[in-house]
């Protein structure tokens, strides 16, 4: 085959294939557009103040969705309290601490399993270990410690990856000029991957957040008249409601419409977290840049 | 001509790799020693077992004694990190800390308990004025020390090493990443530097080590094969070997 | 083939260039002598021509060296090569000079011919040319030992300058209308001697060349010590 006629057939080659990338990426941007013009169109027209702010009335067919909203609240400030502290100071343990090869292989395996056993197993984990064993009964403590579970895999995967991220020059740096490990890890190791391990923390709360089967069997309730009294009490829950809403009302028009609704907060309420990694990343990012 | 730094059958195992044999000299005080010889030689680790930053490598192990002002820095009621504050490290390529200049150089003496300003902002005027770094950066001292040229980070990192007060300093093939204008800036600090501290330079540039250095030793395979003046070194050598690699002959 | 080819070259063609001009000196004087002796004027000639060409090599040498310093940095034996390379050809040069004029002066001496079979200035002659060639050979085979024996065959070189004097001093007192042959014979027997001073100076550069050490006396031991110059 002659030079030039090698060169254009390679060309169109590189066209065609470039063309299928570019419709594989508008599908995954198109499969977005229809999921949020779905929900936005059923639901946006139920946003008001008394939606977000009333408990709700007359069998549910009314008022709001205050208490789903402060239950799934509740239950990320358990997440944060539990599973943040255990999986970063579990990642930096890992890196900085090197155990055994043995322990650390071991762990790794461990921790991509972990990541995906299905969630509904999560629930049921939480069901035998939290509820009947630990007797918590179906609580927030029940369904925040399952949640927590869940997602530790996630915080300790972001903070490991972040904290790897650090170049070691800068722990010799530190090291020879007579730090301690922990000075090395405190001063240098944690500020300069705090970028990602938040974005790590952000995204395991949205995902938290966003669980129904966990939720479902450890505590999630589908009628409360008032908000939790502690932690041991049960809950209403964004995801739950969400079910509850289209499945289990009698009247099935108002119930998917306000589904729908309920939808579009918890939606919101996940690019919002989002939308605050993104933004903390960026700002830390530049703050320890090298 | 007292020695500071006495390294006596000196042994290095990376695992099964015997890294340095046998090693047995003996470093002057207030002078500056060169560590020359082929890569893989055992230059850099010689160097970085003596402020055992050897240590941190988990399969290192190391058998024999390096006596400093007569304590054996491998003793098991040594501190580690009081070695590393009287032992200073200077690494090949400069690793400045991603925060200001000011925060760069105050990091040490704070972790060693310094925290009065007022004496914080004098170490750093003065460990800056010793790296013939101040005139260039002292209105800068809070932007980032990213902001600095190569050549300008390394002699951050000098001032750095220089803040924690310490009575040796390594350096690591310090001037590999840079020009030879920054190079030669560094160098004509070393030679103020040995007035105050003793400085063992490890480089694979063999006219460096000529420049720079009152004595020089040449390492070939994890031995140390010749030490001496390095006017003796550089002109007759005793060793076959080191005549050799320095005239550019071997391999 | 070892490393640094260009570099490994030069030295090599350096070390051509210096046993050629090694042997033009050798040569040169070899004929000098004969052409006093003869009073050949074409031999001298021929003299002339050679101290140009050891002249030129002086030159093109010490260039040779400067740029090798300049551009390959030699050190331990190759500095000690270099330079001693610069320094015996200033001893050669100086040994061509010599033979220049002496064999400038059987042009003088055509007219009105030798006495007295020259005194012993060919015995003298046939001795500086072996030492020359000892010097040149010591340098070309890196000889030690051959550069050790240019001291005794010095003090030999020694002894008949001084009594070359003495004798045609006596003689020109005798014979006063021999003066002015007499004071050639003088300044020959001179230059010989210090041909052969200068050929223990480049026996003593081969030492240092091949060992290192600056010697200064037969003993191979330093006149100078001081530990800098260990």
């Amino acid at each position: 085959m002659s030079e030039t006629s090698n060169r254009s057939a390679r060309r169109r080659k590189e066209q065609i294939l470039f063309m299928s990338f570019r419709v594989c990426g508008a599908l995954v941007v198109i499969a977005l557009i229809i999921l949020l013009y779905y929900m936005f169109s059923g639901g946006i027209g139920l946003i008001n103040w008394e939606f977000l702010t009333q408990f709700p009335k007359n069998g549910m067919k009314e008022g709001g969705i205050f208490p789903a909203i402060m239950g799934t609240f509740y239950l990320m400030i358990i997440v944060l309290c539990v599973a943040i502290p255990i999986g970063v100071f579990s990642a930096v343990y890992l890196v900085e601490y090197q155990p055994s090869r043995m322990f650390s292989k071991i762990w790794r395996i461990a921790l991509h399993n972990l990541a995906g056993v299905p969630s509904v197993v999560y629930g049921l984990l939480g069901v035998g270990l939290f509820v009947y064993f630990l007797d918590f009964g179906l609580s927030l403590a029940a369904a925040g410690l399952t949640l927590s579970l869940l997602v530790m895999p996630l915080v300790i995967a972001a903070s490991r990856e972040a904290i790897q991220a650090v170049p070691d020059s800068i722990r010799e740096a530190s090291l020879a000029l007579g730090a301690t490990k922990w000075q090395t890890i405190r001063h240098h190791v944690l500020p300069y991957s705090i970028s990602g391990i938040m974005t790590g923390v952000i995204l395991s709360l949205s995902r938290a957040a966003g669980e129904t089967a966990p939720i479902l069997l450890t505590g999630a309730w589908f009628y409360m008249s008032t908000l939790p009294d502690s932690i041991f009490d049960k809950f209403m829950a964004l995801p739950y409601h969400i079910y509850m809403m289209a499945t289990q009302m009698a009247d099935l028009e108002t119930g998917r419409s306000i589904a729908y609704g309920t939808a579009v907060v918890l939606l919101l309420l996940i690019l919002g977290m989002n939308m605050v990694a993104i933004f903390i990343r960026k700002k830390y990012r530049e703050k320890y840049r090298w | 001509m007292s020695t500071k730094i006495d390294a006596r059958d000196l042994n290095v195992y990376f695992g099964d790799n015997h890294a340095l044999q046998d090693v047995n000299i003996q470093i002057e005080e207030n002078k500056v020693t060169a560590i020359i010889g082929p890569s893989g030689c055992g230059k850099s680790t010689f160097v970085r077992s003596i402020n055992r930053m050897n240590d941190v490598v988990p399969v290192a192990r190391t058998t024999g004694q390096i006596v400093v002002d007569g304590k054996n820095i491998f003793d098991k009621d040594v501190d580690v990190v009081d070695i590393r504050k009287r032992i200073g490290m200077v690494f090949q390529k400069p690793n400045p800390f991603p925060k200001s200049i000011y925060e760069n150089i105050v990091f040490g003496p704070k972790i060693h308990g310094i925290r009065d300003k007022k004496k914080l902002g004098e170490l750093v005027e003065h460990s800056l004025r010793r790296a013939a770094l101040w005139d260039e950066i002292k209105d800068r001292m809070n932007d980032s020390a990213y902001g600095l040229s190569g050549g300008q980070q390394q002699r951050l990192c000098i001032a750095r090493t220089m803040a924690v007060d310490p009575e040796i300093i390594l350096f690591d093939e310090p001037c590999s990443a840079l020009d030879p204008i920054a190079t030669a800036k560094i160098e004509d600090l070393l030679e103020d530097l040995k007035k105050t501290y003793t400085v063992v330079i490890v480089t694979h540039n063999m006219q460096q080590a000529a420049r720079v250095a009152d004595k020089t030793a040449f390492f070939y395979l994890g031995k140390l094969i010749e030490y001496g003046d390095t006017k003796k070194l550089f002109e007759n050598p005793e060793e076959e070997l080191t005549e050799q690699y320095i005239t550019g002959r071997m391999g | 083939m070892s490393t640094r080819k260009v570099f490994t070259e030069e030295m090599d063609d350096l070390d051509e260039q210096v046993t050629t001009m090694a042997h033009l000196a050798s040569e040169a004087i070899r004929k000098a002598i004969k052409a006093f002796e003869t009073l050949d004027t074409d031999l001298a000639d021929e003299v002339d021509e050679l101290e140009n060409e050891i002249f030129c090599w002086d030159i093109k040498i010490e260039k040779h060296c400067m740029d090798i310093i300049a551009l390959h940095a030699p050190v331990a034996g190759d500095l000690r090569t270099v330079s001693t390379c610069m320094k015996i050809i200033t001893d050669l040069q100086r040994i061509g000079k010599y033979a220049h004029n002496i064999a400038g002066f059987s042009r003088e001496l055509k007219d009105s011919g030798h006495f007295k079979r020259m005194v012993s200035i060919p015995h003298q002659g046939e001795l500086v040319i072996s030492m020359v060639e000892a010097a040149v050979n010591s340098y070309v085979n890196r000889d030690v030992e051959e550069a050790r024996t240019l001291y005794d065959q010095d003090d030999e070189i020694d002894h008949l300058w001084n009594s070359i004097l003495r004798e045609t001093l006596t003689y020109m007192i005798e014979k006063p209308e021999r003066t002015t042959v007499g004071t050639y014979y003088i300044l020959v027997a001179r230059y010989l001697e210090r041909i052969a001073d200068h050929s223990v100076n480049i026996g003593e550069r081969v030492a240092y060349m091949v060992t290192g050490r600056r010697i200064k006396s037969r003993d191979w031991s330093q006149v100078c010590i001081d530990q800098d110059l260990e």
